[in-house]
């Protein structure tokens, strides 16, 4: 147990932790809405599209995260009322906004003396996280959190029936808009741990582990969040004693369980197609 | 040629007027977004509450584009929609819209009960969770289905007939007075078209509007009071022998 506890008595280590739960549990919670819905290209592209705002907000001298919210909600709505408009297909749609706010960010960075501190924002430093930094994921995971559970039912049903949902009044790109706030938010909220590049993988595989291991919604959000706050905490170890890059170390645990529930997954399918009975959980 | 606004959760919603028929459809065109040629031409339909109508004709000619605008999911091109007196979209929460199957995700981690329950969302809006009423609402509308053994399976797991009634227990929990049904009973089994056809004369003896898209023309004398004859987006007169009851088209619409 020594080597668990002993690096927490470093207070970088205590702050990476709780970081690195902050973020699991937002960015797992939400990833689940973002695997169901398919937005996974989107939850990738709006991860790059914060970095020109990081960047500006970094020559400036402001807050970064400031910056990332402001960059990421202004390309969620962008997004959103670009495809709505229906002149060009989503995807090409997300695909413009995304490379050319990814290229503003390279090209402002490009202005600066040194590349050299922006590669925390490109790959993420867990270690690095500062207790201000902190505070603000925690009001960023606070802020998700409730509004994810405050505006559970009407995110579940556009998601499976937005016919239906539209049908009552209740409009699916009125939702659609408010999820893509929440994506940015979230977004903004996991880049220290891992960085713009790999914050993707943070959202959607640790849900789409979960969703290969239960057909209910809770329990997969639950599910979800576990695999990445233990993915969090081992990336966290993994940076401290082996001295690798934290975002990178975090994104390869989420990687494995994800290898390990698809097997999980297999072997059930192996014994429910043996047995007559199915199992309970799959029922 | 605006969408008309639906208020979700009754807000803004008004009362229907005494008197005034369920629904009324005077001289409507419409056309679906992004094309040229009308899907409706000309179609009137007057509906008094109470009355069970059957929108009767082959795929294409009209019936599920009225039940959408009257809905208010299509605008109309021309014309004017009546619902209980009022603008569509006023009383809202009054009408319950069932579509043909296959918008739903299946696959999607809910079971057959909570997606009965999200019918009752027309009435709770924003923020509102269901209450004990509700659920008590939703388990008696899946019995009626007989859907009881079903209800906590993943939605998925149902046959085509199961899916079907389990569409047809939300629009049920609606509540609603007048229920547009675009196609019920195409396609199921015996046992899920038995199921269906009971609740509906369960819902026109409890004094429910009905206006129902069919295809089929057999039991429409046993089922309905009255019948539009659709062809191209048109009102036709119906072909000799075919059931008439009571007049709902043009007539006596305008």
């Amino acid at each position: 147990m020594g080597w668990l506890l002993e690096p927490l008595q470093f207070s970088f280590m205590r702050t990476g932790l709780l970081a690195a739960v902050l973020v699991g549990v937002t960015c797992a919670v939400l990833g689940v809405y973002v695997v169901l819905r398919s937005m996974a290209f989107i939850g990738d592209a709006l991860a790059h599209t914060v970095l020109p705002g990081l960047v500006a907000a970094y020559l400036l001298g402001l807050n970064l995260l400031g910056g990332a919210v402001v960059a990421g909600v202004a390309t969620a709505l962008g997004i959103g009322w670009l495809s709505r408009r229906g002149t060009v297909r989503e995807d090409t749609a997300i695909g413009i906004a995304f490379t050319g706010m990814f290229a503003l960010g390279v090209l402002l960075m490009s202005t600066a003396d040194s590349f050299r501190d922006f590669s925390h924002m490109l790959f993420g430093n867990i270690l690095g996280i500062t207790r201000v930094d902190v505070v603000l994921i925690g009001v960023l995971a606070f802020v998700v959190l409730v509004v994810l559970f405050m505006f559970h039912k009407e995110l579940e049903l556009t998601s499976f029936d937005p016919a239906h949902a539209k049908a009552m009044g209740l409009s699916p790109d009125t939702v659609r808009y408010g999820l893509l706030i929440l994506l940015s938010l979230t977004v903004v909220a996991g880049i220290q741990a891992v960085g713009v590049v790999l914050i993707s993988a943070l959202l959607i595989t640790p849900a789409a582990a979960a969703s290969l291991l239960t057909r209910s919604l809770p329990r997969m959000m639950a599910i979800s969040a576990a695999i990445a706050v233990v993915s969090g905490i081992v990336g966290l170890y993994a940076s401290y004693y082996l001295d690798v890059a934290s975002g990178a170390a975090i994104v390869l645990a989420c990687t494995t369980c994800f290898i390990v529930a698809s097997a999980i997954r297999a072997l059930r399918q192996n014994s429910a197609a043996n047995a007559p009975e199915p199992l309970a959980d799959e029922r | 040629m605006r969408a008309p606004h639906l208020g979700y959760g009754r807000r803004g919603s008004v009362k229907p007027r005494p008197g005034e028929p369920a629904l009324l459809a005077r001289s409507v065109d419409a056309r679906y977004e992004g094309t040229s040629s009308l899907a409706l031409r000309d179609v009137s339909l007057n509906v008094p509450a109470g009355l069970r109508v059957a929108l009767v004709g082959p795929n294409g000619s009209g019936k599920s584009t009225l039940l959408k605008v009257v809905a208010g999911l299509l605008p109309i091109a021309s014309g004017e929609v009546r619902i209980f007196g009022n603008a569509v979209g006023a009383c809202h929460h009054r009408v319950a819209y069932l579509p043909q199957r296959g918008e739903v995700d299946w696959r999607f981690p809910i079971d057959v009960r909570k997606l009965v329950a999200t019918g009752r969302y027309t009435h709770l809006g924003w923020l509102r969770r269901p209450r004990r009423e509700d659920s008590e609402i939703v388990a008696e509308t899946i019995q009626k289905l007989g859907l009881s053994d079903l209800a906590e399976n993943q939605i998925g797991e149902l046959s085509g007939g199961q899916q079907q009634r389990a569409l047809l227990a939300r629009t049920l929990v609606q509540q609603g007075d007048l229920l547009l049904l675009d196609e019920p009973l195409n396609a199921v089994d015996a046992a899920t078209r038995d199921i269906i056809s009971e609740v509906l004369s369960d819902l026109g003896r409890a004094g429910k509007t009905l206006v129902i898209a069919t295809h089929d023309l057999t039991n429409l004398a046993a089922e309905f009071d009255g019948a539009l004859y659709l062809e191209n987006g048109r009102e036709i007169p119906p072909e000799p022998g075919n059931f008439v009851g009571v007049t709902v088209g043009r007539e006596v619409a305008n």
